[in-house]
């Protein structure tokens, strides 16, 4: 049954230590991609850069400027001198958010009327104007609230607080979610086309039809196809770890035996995909066409960069066939959440049974003769 | 079926094909071929390229499921028992498909594993193929930068190394220059001597000629087969009445195109400085006279025996009247 699976296995790590250029390619790629695609995915919005056009500029109406720079959301680049001048600044994209403050401003602090402060979003990035429309509406109540209080007088305490606290991720960090994904992502991709190319290649070169009159047994050439690239695809996965430890600080909250579990059934899984695809591909061009077939949907319909629960049906469902889907919930299980066995072993099982339908099926794709 | 009955010991059958027929959608490329190979023979096998050659040896391995009829090898059917026909072949291909970026020693260690050949004996069956193809100064290097005869003889090598009863050769010397092609043939027939029986396929005339047996096969079907000196002396390639005579006369194209004018030749093709003709008999006078008339003055003839090449030759026009196609 496994006839020749030792002699494939040498020859396959002889191919791939003749060729250390690509070795190497194959561990530095996934660490580029990491840190490159890691400090790009950053999804908080700081220093939001912001004009002031301050009719007023009494010392009221500086302090309220420094609310809004103290918050960390907002860097104040320029001051304007007129509504144009502030809302040409927007629109050439110079800055994101304009700020401008009444003449009569102090004024009507004083005398206790509301005071209008106008605050211009760019909503053409639309991230970083909810986070400057939710931060000025904090602001707007804060200051508010303060002004009341003196008014009322003798009002120390709020009546009400309410005192959320974000469990895993406390400084609501966007690295700590991302960087867990990407890994998943970034490994999805490259595995899965280390064996991509792997059966499909020795038919472009002819060696295929010298292996068809030997009496190696098919399972036999798929595993061996397989456990070399295995061995690449752990050292490809600790390197993208360490990376991730190290440079992105994400701390590994886990059971770090189960993450080597895990991982170790995510690539065989993915492997397996790779020879799939080399089955019924007839060059190299096919195999890496029909390795987008793989590659989008893991990086969009993961859960990666969008919640899949908010997703339509079809394409949630397409979402649950990649197996980046479950290794992206293992990773941030076990990453961020320090998740027990129980939580993560369904993730696994699919993972595994995905694994073993698709190695079955590549394995009688394979046919030991011409078409 | 021609073959001469053998005087020396009995032999047994060890390729046995009959009506092996393929057939690609509508175009039939292998169309009842019956083929009865024995032990030791070194079988030519030729062909016009298209004709067919490469599907009936990708069927004679197993690596093509014919579309009718049957082969054994070995005594094994190659559609039902393949496994068990592959364990007993070796087999080069048409093109070098050994791993370039192997070198010799890796290339050999890695089909005497996949052959399962048991770890201990294969150290002693390796050196034993490399001595046989003498190799042994190349060890270390990459596939990829061995000269085309070494290659070929590493792709042997490789074949060799699970000491296979028969070995199929698809077009061994295409490409390679003829002082490796002469040694491979050298090889071949010190291996023959050694009890390997050879399927040779070729369009090399010469090498049809060193031959034990030949078969020919042309537009898909196999139009003839047996040794080459039954073959030469085929009554459809001499037709009675007939003769051969070998013409030497100064400008041959001309008097080549002269010759055709006559209705007593029956054919005259140019090879090197001579013009072999096939006419009718008691005109070897008349040739030469007539040929003078015509401004070919000098003309010598003497008869020969018809050359593998006439024979293909005769038979492939034959055939190709017969089937419409001039």
């Amino acid at each position: 049954m496994f006839r020749g699976l030792y002699a494939i296995i040498y020859k396959e790590t002889r191919h791939i230590l003749r060729d250390p250029k690509t070795l190497f390619l194959m561990l530095l790629i996934p660490m580029l991609e990491l840190t490159i695609f890691g400090y790009a995915v950053n999804l908080d919005v700081k220093n939001i850069p912001t004009v002031v056009y301050n009719l007023d500029g009494r010392e009221p109406s500086r302090k309220l400027v420094d609310a809004f720079v103290n918050t960390g959301y907002f860097t104040v680049v320029g001051t304007a001198h007129s509504d144009a001048g502030m809302y040409g600044a927007i629109v050439a994209g110079n800055v994101k958010v304009g700020i401008k403050i009444p003449p009569d401003f102090t004024d009507t602090l004083v005398t206790g009327t509301t005071t209008k402060v106008q605050v211009l979003i760019d909503g053409s990035d639309s991230t970083s104007a909810l986070q400057a429309l939710n931060t000025s509406n904090a602001i707007a109540f804060g200051q508010s609230i303060k002004i009341l209080s003196r008014v009322v007088g003798g009002v120390t305490e709020m009546p009400l607080e309410v005192r959320p606290r974000i469990l895993f991720n406390p400084d609501m960090k966007t690295a700590n979610f991302m960087i867990p994904g990407l890994v998943g992502v970034i490994l999805q991709v490259v595995i899965m086309l280390l064996t991509a190319f792997a059966i499909v290649r020795e038919k472009e070169q002819g060696t295929l039809e010298q292996l068809m009159v030997t009496p190696v047994s098919r399972l036999g050439l798929i595993l061996g196809k397989l456990v070399p690239y295995g061995f690449v695809g752990i050292c490809e996965s600790i390197s993208v770890l360490f990376l991730m430890r190290t440079l992105f600080q994400v701390q590994i909250a886990g059971n770090i035996l189960y993450l080597a579990g895990f991982t170790l059934i995510f690539l065989f899984t993915t492997l397996s995909l790779g020879l799939l695809i080399s089955t019924f591909t007839d060059n190299q061009i096919q195999a890496l066409q029909f390795s987008f077939l793989i590659l989008l949907p893991s990086f969009l319909l993961s859960g990666f960069m969008f919640p899949q629960e908010t997703m339509p049906a079809i394409i949630y469902w397409i979402g649950q066939v990649v197996p980046a889907t479950y290794f992206i919930r293992i990773l941030r299980g076990i990453i961020l959440r320090d998740a027990p066995l129980e939580a993560l072993w369904h993730s696994g099982l699919i993972l595994a049974c995905m694994g073993v339908c698709i190695i079955t099926l590549a394995t009688l794709r394979f046919r030991k003769t011409l078409a | 079926m021609m073959r001469k009955e053998s005087a020396t010991i009995s032999s047994s059958t060890i390729i046995k094909a009959e009506g092996l027929t393929r057939r690609f959608g509508d175009f039939t490329a292998v169309d009842h071929v019956d083929l009865d190979i024995e032990q030791g023979d070194i079988f030519g096998f030729l062909g016009p390229n298209g004709s067919g050659k490469t599907t009936v040896i990708r069927m004679l391995c197993g690596l093509l499921r014919p579309s009718q009829g049957r082969a054994t090898i070995l005594g094994n059917d190659v559609q039902h028992n393949s496994e068990a026909v592959k364990r007993s072949i070796g087999y080069m291909s048409q093109q070098f498909s050994l791993y370039g970026d192997l070198s010799v020693m890796e290339n050999l260690k890695f089909y005497a594993g996949i052959y399962g050949i048991p770890r201990k004996e294969r150290p002693a069956r390796i050196n034993e193929v490399i001595d046989i193809v003498g190799i042994g100064e190349y060890r270390r290097q990459l596939a990829m930068r061995l000269s085309g005869g070494w290659k070929q003889r590493l792709a042997l090598a490789c074949a060799l190394v699970h000491r296979p009863k028969l070995m199929f050769l698809d077009e061994p010397t295409a490409g390679i220059d003829p002082v490796a092609r002469r040694d491979l043939w050298n090889l071949l027939f010190d291996l023959a001597g050694q009890g390997i029986t050879f399927f040779v396929s070729t369009h090399y005339m010469d090498e049809a000629e060193r031959c034990s047996h030949i078969g020919y096969i042309y537009f898909s079907k196999l139009i003839v087969c047996g040794t080459p000196g039954d073959l030469k002396r085929l009554p459809e390639v001499t037709p009675e009445g007939a003769v051969r005579l070998e013409l030497r006369c100064p400008r041959i194209a001309a008097a080549m195109r002269c010759l055709n004018t006559f209705d007593y030749v029956l054919d005259a093709t140019i090879f090197a400085d001579v013009v072999h003709v096939l006419a009718q008999e008691g005109y070897e006078k008349q040739i030469v006279d007539d040929l003078g008339r015509h401004g070919f003055p000098g003309a010598t003839v003497h008869p020969i025996p018809a050359t593998l090449e006439d024979v293909f030759v005769t038979l492939s026009r034959k055939r190709a009247k017969e089937n419409g196609r001039v």
